[in-house]
């Protein structure tokens, strides 16, 4: 059993569905922890401000 | 009043005004919330929903909602992964509008599994060889990626934008918004697909069920095809609707012929391809299971004219209308086109929800008609204004079309 799915098996189909899933959430949850701390280290000063 | 909060440079009606025009919204609002406050209470007795119309009115709303508003994944996908900068001009609309459908469709889903507060054994007791699983995976992960495809636009207000933590946040969010925008896809693919994979599948039901590619039927292709030949489309429109009630321009003609001719061309494809469908399943999928194409058609209101409304007069014709420059670069034509292709995508969502659900099956079986409730018309309205009222405040006080400055100078 895993976080998130109570009926987890390790089989082919269980690993594809949520390994598929967890890609996604990882990729966008990373994208927006960097945003935080990109942000957090130039608004203290640690790294400078990109202008776009 | 909210002179404040309104975007430099631009011009707004004044704050009595927009008020006006919100009331009416907020009225079908407060009607569809009082529909949902007695679905919830009292039970989906309220609706004419049953053992046989499982799905009704608020899945065509549903699908029709979530193949419209495919025109922020592919805008995005077109912009920031393909490189279509012009398409940096309507870029916010599409997310505006994809969150508005997205958000709306999962709202009114929330109501229609009857218990919300159950909602979450899907994800915990999920079914991993159920394609509305998956549906309802990547719907709700999408919407999660809309809602950070939102804010930086939200962060750009005048007001907000004077905090320098936010601006500053709101730049980190742009500068991530390619990888994003590739999630979303990927999210956005899955989901069209399977939406259309669930009909596939329904091998007791010959008028849906199709052959496909191992665990894929066609129409889980031909529903990511169709929604992302229409989305455009619809972003076209909303946006077009939105110049005609401020009298102004705000994209510039290159990104909405650019959008036109890209949803035109993905129209053919997936007419050929529709078409091809449809005579594989006259010839051999309905023969197969025992029944002639006019079997389908021989009980209620649901004819032929249905495969001709869907496959010409909203697929063929407006295909033609915005592939030809000449015929879309007329506005008029252009905007007739863009409401020919999304009602021929909406008419195909309710053809394979409630014509497939209606049609006898079984020898003994009888036409099953359905007729929606006042409750169910009005949730689905009030999504419909749900969306007048997010796209209306967007549209007031956030900078949604970067060009309207440029395209309207402010005299003095």
């Amino acid at each position: 059993m895993l976080p998130f799915c109570f009926e987890w098996t390790w089989n082919v189909d269980h690993i594809i569905f949520f390994g598929l899933l967890y890609s996604a959430l990882t990729i966008v949850g990373t994208c927006v922890v960097i945003a935080v701390v990109k942000t957090v280290t130039q608004v203290f000063g640690f790294t400078r401000e990109r202008h776009f | 009043m909210d002179s404040k909060l309104l975007p430099e440079g631009v011009e707004r009606c004044s704050f009595g005004m927009f008020l006006l025009w919100m009331l009416p919204w907020v009225a079908i609002l407060a009607w569809g919330g009082l529909a949902a406050f007695l679905c919830l209470i009292k039970g989906l007795n309220q609706t004419n929903m049953s053992n046989v119309f499982a799905f009704a009115l608020w899945i065509v709303f549903d699908l029709g909602v979530i193949a419209l508003g495919a025109g922020a994944f592919f805008s995005g996908f077109l912009t920031y992964v393909v490189g279509k900068k012009e398409l940096k001009n309507i870029i916010n609309a599409a997310v505006i509008i994809g969150f508005i459908c997205y958000s709306g469709a999962t709202a009114m889903l929330g109501i229609d599994i009857g218990q919300p507060i159950r909602g979450w054994f899907i994800f915990w007791h999920a079914n991993i060889h159920s394609m509305l699983v998956e549906v309802s995976f990547c719907i709700t992960c999408y919407l999660g990626v809309l809602i950070v495809e939102f804010v930086p636009i939200i962060l750009e207000n005048r007001k907000l934008d004077q905090i320098k933590e936010l601006h500053i946040f709101g730049h980190n969010l742009h500068h991530i918004m390619g990888v994003i925008a590739a999630s979303g896809t990927f999210l956005s693919f899955f989901h069209q697909g399977s939406l259309g994979g669930m009909f596939g599948v329904l091998y007791g039901r010959p008028f849906a069920a199709r052959d496909g590619f191992y665990i894929w039927p066609w129409t889980f292709f031909l529903f990511v095809l169709s929604a992302i030949a229409s989305g455009p489309c619809f972003t076209i429109l909303c946006t077009k609707l939105t110049e005609m009630l401020t009298r102004k321009k705000l994209v510039p003609d290159n990104a909405i012929q650019l959008l036109a001719k890209i949803s035109g061309w993905l129209l053919s494809i997936y007419m050929v391809l529709k078409i091809a469908d449809t005579l594989v399943w006259i010839y051999d999928i309905a023969p197969r299971a025992g029944f002639k194409f006019m079997d389908f058609y021989r009980e209620g209101p649901y004819g032929v004219w249905l495969v001709v409304a869907e496959l010409i007069v909203c697929g063929i014709i407006p295909a033609i209308m915005l592939m030809t420059p000449k015929l879309r670069e007329n506005q008029g034509l252009l905007v007739i086109a863009c409401l020919l292709n999304c009602t021929g995508i909406i008419l195909n969502r309710f053809v394979f929800i409630i014509v497939t659900l209606a049609i006898p099956v079984m020898p003994f079986d009888r036409f099953f008609s359905y007729i929606p409730t006042w409750q169910e018309w009005a949730i689905g309205f009030a999504v419909v204004a749900y969306g007048f009222i997010v796209f209306s405040l967007s549209y007031r006080y956030l900078p949604v079309f970067p060009k309207e400055r440029e395209l309207n100078p402010v005299a003095g």
